[in-house]
This record gives C-alpha cells, sequence and structure tokens, in this order.
C-alpha cells in the first residue's frame, strides 16, 4: 500500500522543528489578539465604557400615514390626526416609584393603573412602552412643562385615523384596530408589526395593504435621560394609497336619512358598470369610537345590541327577497317557455294544490291576465302556476343566473351569500325529498328564498342593463401618494344572463308599469319614467287572512322592499332598499327609494333645491361643517 | 471490526474536554445574544445551537471512527465532486436570488465553500505526500497545488463570499510554507502578490471595496459601513476586565451590535464576560492549537502530519481572522468563529476537521504494531 512507502521516508525528528516555528508562531499571534483586546478592554477600557453608556442610539420607527379615503367626488371621508401618545424608557428612569407620583398628579390618574402599566414596561427592556394613548392638549403641555421631574418619559407622536364625518357610511368604510396575534401569525401581514392599528372591517379591512403603507426609520441619539439630542439618520415611511371609493357621500348621507329611525338598508348602484353610489345600513355607528379604544363594556354593548348596529345589512342581511323574487321567476317562465309574454292564466284569490291552499294578496284574485298585468298588479296566483309549472330547479338555476345564492364579491369583509333552494339543496339540508308544494312559496319569493340588499340591487341592475351582471365596486381609483401615479379599477362584466332581450324587455316593461300604475306609485317621479318592484316579505306564516300591521308585535312584522332603476330608456341608478319589519314595500320602501333616486338626479344636475337639505344633513355628521357645505356644492367628480 | 481496546485507550479525552467546554461556552452566549432579538418570539436559535453541536459531535464520532488513511483514497473524488457543487450555487443562485451560497436541502442549507476547506486540506496533504521534494519546492512544483487551491477559491469568490476565499487562499499559504518552499519562490511569490492587489481590487464588488476601504478608516463612515465596527469595538472594550455580566451587555442587548449571534458573537462575549472571559475562551483555543500541533508532530506518517497541520491551520485562521475582525483589526469578512458564532454549516464542518484531529490521536500508536493492516482496512 501507499502508505507504508510513505512511512519509510517520513521522519518525525525533521517535522519536530518544523511544527516547533509555527507552534511558536500560533502562540505569538493569538497573543498578540490577546494583548490587543488587553488594549481595547483595558487601557481604553473606561473611555468606551463611557462611549457604551453614552451610546444611546435608538432606532424609532415612523409609522406611516394611512392612505386617505375620498368619496367619488374627492370629499374626504377618513384621514389621520397626530395622537400624542406618553411613553417610558424604564431603563433611563432613577426612580421608578418617583415617576408614578409624579405622573399619577400630573394626569390626574390613580397611581395603581399607571404602576401596573409600567410594571409591564419590563418586558421591552430598553425600549419605550406605551404608558397612555392620545392625551389631551392640556395633559400635553403639563408634561413637557415638568420634562425634568419626569426623566424617562417621551412622547411620541403618531398618526391616528379620523373619520371626519361620524358615521357616515360608517359599515362600508369599516374602522381600525390594533393587530391580533392570531393576524399577526397569519402571515397576511408582514408590514406590521404588533401595537399597529389595521382594518378591522369594511374597506378598511380588505384594503388593508394599499392603505397601510411602508414604515421609515430613524435613528437618534438620546442622552442619558433618554431625551432626543439628535438625529443621526431618517428614513422617510411611505405614506399609504389613497382610495377614491365610488360612492357620493351626499347621496350616502341621503340614503341614511331615509332610513333613519328603522332597521334596513339601501344599495344604489350605477347599473353601467356596477359601482357601488350608495350603501346605507341602519343603525350605524361612529367610527371615531373605535379609534379611541373601546371599554369592553361599550364593546358589549355594541354587539349584544337587538338591533345589531355593527352589521352592515346592505351584505351581511339576508331576507326573503318577497315578490320582488317575481322578476326571476319570470324570465325562468319566458326561457324555459312555460309562459309567453300573452299567455293569460286566471287568478281566483287563491290556488289550491294537495291539501294545501295558497293565497293571493288580493282576497278577489286578479281574473284572467296576462304577464304584464302580474308583474304590474304583483300577482301571487299567476308566479303560483308558472312556478308549478317550472319546477324549483329551474327557478334555482335562473335565480343563480342573476346572482342569488352566492357572494357578489365586491370587496367588503364578510359577505353573505343568502340562499336559493333546490331538490339537491333540501335532500342536504334536511335529509328530506322535496314537496311539490314549497314551490309555490319560492316562486313568489318567499319560504326558503333569502337574499341580501346588494344581491337585489344586482338583479334589478341587471333589468336596467338589459342582462349584464357586473360585480359591484366600492373603489373606483387608487392614488399612491407622491407621484406613484393612479390606478383605476376597470368594470369587470361577471357575466350576461341567459335571457333573450325580448323576454328581458317584457320584463322590464311590466316594471315600468308597476310604478306608473301598479303596486309601486308611491315611487313616481314628475318627469322621470321609474320601473321597480315592490316586495313584502313575510317573516312568519299567519292563519288564513293577513293582520294589519299595527296588530303584530314588531318582531313578526314583514320586511318592506322596493327595488327601482331610472330613468326607464337610458338607466343610470338602480336602488335596491329593505327595511325590516316595516310592512308593505309600496308604501313604505316606494317612497325611500324615491327619494334617493330624485337625490341621485338632483345631485347629477348640480341642482340648487338639495343645497339647504344637504346643510341639514350635514349637521348630524359634524359639529363643524367647516366649508364642507361649500365642497358639497361644488363637488364634481375625480372618478370618471 | 472489532474495536481495538487501544483505540479507546488511546482516545484524545483532552481534545473532546477542550471542543465540548467551547461548544457550551457558545451555546451559553447565543442565549445571551438572541435574548432580546428572539426573545418573546419563541424562535430559540440557542436551542437550535444545542442540536447543530449534537449532530456536530455525530459527524465528529463518524470522522474518527475509521482509519484516516482512507481519506486517501477518496480525497480526489470528494474534492471534484464539491468542485461540482461550487458551480450548481453559483448557477442555481444567480438564478434564483441573484447570489446565494448555499443548497437548501430543506432541513439544512448545505454550503460547499464550508466543505470544500476541509476537503482542500485532504488534498493538499496528500498531494505534497505522493510529491515529496526534500530540499524545497520550486515554483514549478507548486503550479498544480496552486491549481487546486485556485480553482475552487475563484469560484467561491464569485459567489460572492471574500471571506471563505481568502481562508481558503491563507489556508494553502500556510501548508506550502510547511511543506517547505525555496526562499527564492518565497520572495517571487509575495512580490508577485503585492502586484497582483491592484488586480484584484479591478474585480471586486462595490460592497467588497467598501469593507477593505471602511476597515482602513472606520471613523469616515461612522453611521454606514463602519458603524457595525465601531460598535463592535464599543461592546469589546466596554467589557473591560470583568465584563458587564450574563444578558447585561447593553451594546448587544439593545441590539447595536449587527450579526451579534453570527459573525460578531465574540464581541457579546467579550462584552458581557469582559477581558476575564475573552482571555478564557482564547486560551481554550490556542490549547486547541497548540495541542493539535502537537498530534501533528507525534503522528508517526507524512499525511498524519499534513492533515493534522492544516486542519489547525484551518481552526487557527478561523480564530484569528473572526477575532481580529470583531476587535477591528481585520477587516469584516464575515468569517465565523468556531463553534462560538451560530450556523450548522460552520459547526459540522468544525466538528469533522476536530474529528480528523482525534482520529490521527487515536491511531499513532497502533500504526507499526503487528496486525494494524487488518484492524485498520
Amino acid at each position: 500500500m501507499k502508505h507504508s512507502d510513505l512511512l519509510d521516508t517520513y521522519d518525525p525528528e525533521e517535522h519536530r522543528l518544523r511544527i516547533s516555528i509555527f507552534a511558536i508562531s500560533m502562540a505569538v499571534v493569538v497573543l498578540l489578539l490577546l494583548v490587543h483586546l488587553w488594549y481595547l478592554q483595558i487601557i481604553k477600557g473606561q473611555e468606551y465604557k463611557h462611549l457604551s453608556e453614552n451610546n444611546r442610539v435608538r432606532f424609532l420607527d415612523v409609522l406611516p400615514a394611512r392612505g386617505l379615503i375620498l368619496d367619488r367626488n374627492g370629499i374626504l371621508l377618513a384621514d389621520n390626526r397626530p395622537s400624542y401618545n406618553l411613553a417610558v424608557t424604564l431603563e433611563d428612569v432613577p426612580d421608578p416609584d418617583a415617576l408614578v407620583a409624579n405622573l399619577s398628579k400630573i394626569l390626574d390618574t390613580p397611581a395603581t393603573l399607571l404602576e401596573e402599566r409600567i410594571n409591564k414596561a419590563r418586558n421591552v427592556p430598553f425600549k419605550s412602552y406605551r404608558i397612555k394613548s392620545d392625551i389631551q392638549w392640556d395633559e400635553l403641555a403639563k408634561i413637557e412643562t415638568n420634562k425634568l421631574i419626569l426623566p424617562g418619559v417621551s412622547i411620541e407622536i403618531e398618526p391616528r385615523r379620523n373619520y371626519v364625518l361620524k358615521s357616515a357610511a360608517s359599515h362600508m368604510i369599516g374602522y381600525l384596530g390594533e393587530i391580533t396575534l392570531p393576524q399577526l401569525k397569519s402571515g397576511r401581514y408582514t408590514i406590521n408589526k404588533p401595537g399597529d392599528q389595521v382594518g378591522k372591517s369594511g374597506i378598511e379591512k380588505e384594503w388593508q395593504v394599499s392603505l397601510n403603507g411602508q414604515r421609515g426609520q430613524r435613528q437618534i441619539e438620546v442622552d442619558a435621560a433618554g431625551r432626543e439630542l439628535k438625529e443621526l439618520s431618517h428614513q422617510d415611511p411611505t405614506p399609504g394609497s389613497n382610495l377614491y371609493l365610488t360612492i357620493d357621500i351626499r347621496l350616502q348621507m341621503v340614503a341614511e336619512e331615509a332610513l333613519r329611525g328603522n332597521a334596513g338598508a339601501i344599495v344604489a348602484m350605477d347599473p353601467r358598470n356596477g359601482s357601488i353610489l350608495a350603501m346605507a345600513s341602519s343603525p350605524a355607528f361612529d367610527q371615531n369610537v373605535f379609534v379611541r379604544g373601546l371599554t369592553s363594556g361599550e364593546w358589549k354593548d355594541l354587539v349584544n345590541r337587538s338591533d345589531h348596529p355593527l352589521e352592515n345589512r346592505a351584505i351581511q342581511g339576508q331576507y326573503p327577497p318577497g315578490s320582488t323574487f317575481k322578476i326571476i321567476t319570470a324570465i325562468a317562465g319566458l326561457e324555459k317557455g312555460v309562459i309567453t309574454p300573452d299567455t293569460r292564466l286566471s287568478c281566483s284569490g287563491s290556488y289550491a294544490l294537495g291539501n294545501g291552499v295558497y293565497r293571493c294578496w288580493r282576497k278577489g284574485g286578479h281574473g284572467s291576465i296576462n304577464l304584464h298585468r302580474a308583474i304590474v298588479d304583483s300577482c301571487d296566483v299567476y308566479f303560483y302556476k308558472v312556478g308549478q309549472k317550472l319546477g324549483v330547479d329551474n327557478i334555482a338555476t335562473y335565480a343563480r343566473d342573476l346572482g342569488l345564492g352566492q357572494v357578489t364579491g365586491i370587496n367588503l369583509a364578510n359577505e353573505k351569500p343568502g340562499l336559493v333552494p333546490d331538490r339537491e339543496w333540501k335532500l342536504r339540508r334536511f335529509k328530506e325529498s322535496w314537496q311539490k308544494g314549497e314551490t309555490l312559496p319560492v316562486a313568489i319569493g318567499q319560504g326558503f328564498d333569502l337574499a341580501t340588499p346588494l344581491q337585489m340591487a344586482q338583479v334589478i341592475s341587471a333589468m336596467a342593463n338589459k342582462g349584464i351582471i357586473y360585480k359591484p365596486t366600492v373603489v373606483a381609483q387608487i392614488e399612491k401618494v407622491g407621484g406613484g401615479g393612479v390606478t383605476k379599477v376597470a368594470p369587470e362584466v361577471l357575466r350576461h344572463i341567459d335571457a333573450s332581450p325580448r323576454h328581458i324587455e317584457a320584463v322590464r316593461n311590466g316594471l315600468l308599469w308597476v310604478v306608473e300604475g301598479g303596486t309601486g306609485t308611491r315611487a313616481k317621479i314628475p318627469g322621470i319614467k321609474v320601473a321597480g318592484k315592490t316586495g313584502t316579505a313575510q317573516v312568519i306564516k299567519i292563519g288564513k287572512t293577513r293582520l294589519k300591521l299595527q296588530q303584530l308585535p314588531y318582531k313578526y312584522r314583514d320586511h318592506a322592499w322596493f327595488v327601482a332603476f331610472a330613468p326607464y330608456d337610458s338607466p343610470e341608478i338602480a336602488v335596491s332598499v329593505l327595511m325590516e319589519h316595516a310592512g308593505h314595500g309600496g308604501s313604505t320602501a316606494g317612497p325611500i327609494a324615491k327619494r334617493v333616486i330624485e337625490a341621485f338626479l338632483a345631485l347629477k344636475n348640480n341642482s340648487k333645491e338639495w343645497d339647504q337639505t344637504l346643510q341639514t344633513l350635514l349637521k348630524n355628521y359634524t359639529e363643524d361643517p367647516g366649508d364642507l357645505a361649500n365642497q358639497f356644492r361644488e363637488a364634481r367628480s375625480h372618478v370618471d | 471490526m472489532l474495536i481495538d481496546r487501544r483505540l479507546i485507550n488511546n482516545f484524545d479525552w483532552l481534545l473532546l474536554m477542550v471542543v465540548l467546554i467551547i461548544a457550551s461556552i457558545g451555546v451559553l452566549n447565543l442565549y445571551s445574544a438572541t435574548f432580546s432579538t428572539f426573545g418573546g418570539t419563541g424562535q430559540k436559535i440557542y436551542v437550535k445551537q444545542i442540536y447543530w453541536v449534537i449532530m456536530g459531535l455525530c459527524c465528529m464520532i463518524a470522522s474518527l471512527s475509521f482509519d484516516y488513511h482512507k481519506f486517501q483514497s477518496y480525497a480526489y473524488p470528494a474534492y471534484f465532486i464539491n468542485l461540482f457543487f461550487l458551480v450548481v450555487v453559483l448557477v442555481i443562485g444567480r438564478a434564483i436570488s441573484g447570489s446565494q451560497r448555499w443548497i437548501n436541502l430543506g432541513f439544512f442549507s448545505y454550503q460547499p465553500s464550508e466543505s470544500m476547506k476541509v476537503i482542500l486540506i485532504m488534498v493538499l496533504a496528500k498531494y505534497f505526500c505522493l510529491n515529496e521534494i526534500k530540499d524545497g519546492y520550486s515554483l514549478r512544483d507548486l503550479i498544480t497545488p496552486a491549481f487546486l487551491v485556485l480553482m475552487p477559491a475563484v469560484l467561491i469568490l464569485k459567489e460572492p463570499d471574500l471571506g471563505s476565499a481568502f481562508i481558503l487562499v491563507l489556508l494553502s499559504g500556510i501548508m506550502f510554507l510547511y511543506v517547505r518552499i525555496k526562499w527564492k519562490t518565497i520572495a517571487l511569490i509575495s512580490i508577485s502578490g503585492i502586484a497582483a492587489a491592484p488586480v484584484a481590487w479591478h474585480f471586486m464588488k462595490d460592497y467588497q471595496r467598501n469593507r477593505i476601504l471602511t476597515f482602513m478608516s472606520p471613523d469616515n463612515d461612522p453611521l454606514g459601513a463602519g458603524y457595525h465596527i465601531i460598535q463592535s469595538k464599543i461592546a469589546v472594550g466596554s467589557g473591560q476586565f470583568w465584563g458587564k455580566g450574563f444578558l447585561k451587555g447593553t451594546q448587544s442587548q439593545l441590539k447595536f451590535l449587527p450579526e451579534q449571534h453570527t459573525d460578531f458573537a465574540f464581541s457579546v462575549l467579550a462584552e458581557e464576560w469582559g477581558l476575564m472571559g475573552s482571555l478564557v475562551l482564547i486560551l481554550l483555543f490556542l490549547i486547541l492549537v497548540l495541542w493539535g500541533l502537537n498530534i501533528a508532530q507525534r503522528s508517526r506518517d507524512q499525511y498524519g502530519n499534513m492533515l493534522a497541520f492544516g486542519v489547525v491551520s484551518y481552526l487557527f485562521l478561523e480564530i484569528v481572522i473572526n477575532v481580529g475582525m470583531v476587535t477591528g483589526v481585520l477587516p469584516v469578512v464575515g468569517i465565523p468563529l468556531p463553534l462560538i458564532s451560530y450556523g450548522g454549516s460552520s459547526v459540522i464542518s468544525t466538528m469533522i476537521s476536530l474529528g480528523i484531529l482525534m482520529n490521527i490521536s487515536m491511531r499513532r500508536f497502533i500504526f507499526h504494531s503487528a496486525g494494524s493492516e487488518q484492524e485498520t482496512s
């Protein structure tokens, strides 16, 4: 083997000297390192020790300003105001007890509370820890004047969300709250740190990433008491993008005012592109309360209130659509060929099937009528018969085609899908087969049917634009601050409904005459052709006769619906109104739809007559209207 | 194969003891270095380091369990495979992220530049054993070994990992000196080395040039590139004689130090344990180096001698460059301190080198004895 050969020529003695030379050299090098360490740590040690004590370079995060939220006319809805927070860096406090005593006096806060916060600061060594958020001006002044007796105390300024018009479009815009641990771990919030305020609902949540911006950093030098001496470097934060919404806040306010005192929702949509023009849900809440921070009591009150103010009924409220559903039954009947626009069916006031008797809302019946008449008078028996011929699965197919039973995909959190029943669903849900009689209520929007006001806005929108289902949008454009440019959100066509133009026209014409001379005349506007459909959704099934509204307890009263679009010949607005437990759709929801359409047309034409109304409305939203009234008058769309 | 009792009797317990003490100091120091950084978030760097040390000890046992002469036959194949990996890392790294030094194996990021250091020692030891020239090597005799060094060194420099390439060249330089080079040759190499410096400067990346400039005068840019060196010096110096105490280093807990759990781990130790702590650690390293040289000297064959010497030089270089770097006498080149800095690749290659050293140490007596052929092959 090779190594035996090597062995023969190997002379350990010869290597001994060389090894020794290297051993000595290496030891000398290591010794030199030790000498250098001795020089650094002993000779210059005091100097470096001093440097390290004064080495109070701190890295501070600079929070980015959150993107603004504006309406389509550029009217400010959410901005940021400076908030002053009191923070303590424990390492800079020589005597914590004295500090607590002094702060307690200055802030007029119990010492025990401050002590508790300061004890928490022990968990974050060498970092400033927030003791009190959003202190008042007078408190700030007192702290600044007493700075000398408050070593280690610092004031941090951070931007806070401010909702300019309190409670306006509150459900849609949403609110902020401190990021939670599960959110931090979810991986969706990579740019955020513990303590950050992030969107908790609505647009604030869905557009969190665009709105947030990137934090910057400051490198500062502080003295031994933690006071900032000078700034060493500065990296500016990148502000979040500004969002221009599709809504017109003036129209929004009119819609909210119309709902005031009633639980319900209004969705106004541009049928030409799916833009949401207004989305109101009542009752509303003031988002600024969330910014300030809720006590657990306040939070419980909000959540447990029986009228659920936090719920956005426009997208989360699921109601039987009532007679507004007849639009779908009519389209399905025409398309499946079970009726033509001229098919006459007779209504005697009720319809018997098997053991059951199904009533029309008009006791005496409508006689022999065609589809047009059936829509105009909202005849129940006509649609029972159409539904009976169609079968539930055919109705379901067209209901889904028009957008029911699924989320619309609007960019708002927690949208509900509603419900479109069919045979398969019944089997899955109840382990029972579909009963013939169950098709009849479904055909007139009662029974298992459930829809959100937004979905019904989409349905009436599709009637207005003759068959196009748009994805509803709430954000019109995203503006990057600092010359980053503007990104417009393009309208998105989800699909064209499966119905011939002739059939759509037949139903459309019926909708026009609903308002012109049918069940929806309360929505009539002089000089404008409005088309619509009423709906009265039963909450519970009641005996043979219908009781008067006032005779029923509130929670059993019917929900009122009205869906409408205008102008008939070239529609610009589609509206869906739902009022909980308000009784008959035509008489209560109809006038509200009318008011929203009127306001929309007037605002579009810059009509002066609404100025006074808007100014009065403004008082509900802010104590200090400033020049908002002027802005309202001069509003011109930034979006189109 | 039965385990020869003599192997156990001759096992180098002293070396193992020193290694375990240094590794423990390393883990303890990492606990402090990452205390404030990773404090609450549950990322326990020091626990991971314990796993690496345990894995490293397994690798050490593996590399001392068979006769080190076997390395001879595998040296060249291993060398070329490793060279191939260096090319792979260069190609894949460019494709993925512009620059990358490792191959991701899922549980472990393998750094071919780290294993190349050990393999190059084996290759050079073998080369010089087979081509021994008693009266010293001339320039011509060094062409082949120079190629063996420069091929991986250039690939590593391209990654770019200046520090590792630097160590590879220095390491072979020491080994060349050890095998005895003609004085004329040494002079020639030194002169051409100095002449080549401007050329090397030309090929360096901006950040590499900056590091060297910064090293020359850190005060020119106290908040930029020089910041790390100044902060590290403040950390080390402010430790004074006894140190600030465990977990009490303001420089490290305040995160003034860059990479304080990897390349700058020693500054944390020096700050918290002072000159006493640094002295203890460096003396332990010195014991390791001198004991290693003793093993080289006592080995009964040329190959064992060269191999042990190479391994010791490798450890010595890493120690000196790292400590020199954090105390501001050498430029910041990103060399870890063996068993003190955090990192799987570094711990494992250090443990393998120490295993080789133990291998040579425990087999030094049985080489001449009867029947060794059966036992060792």
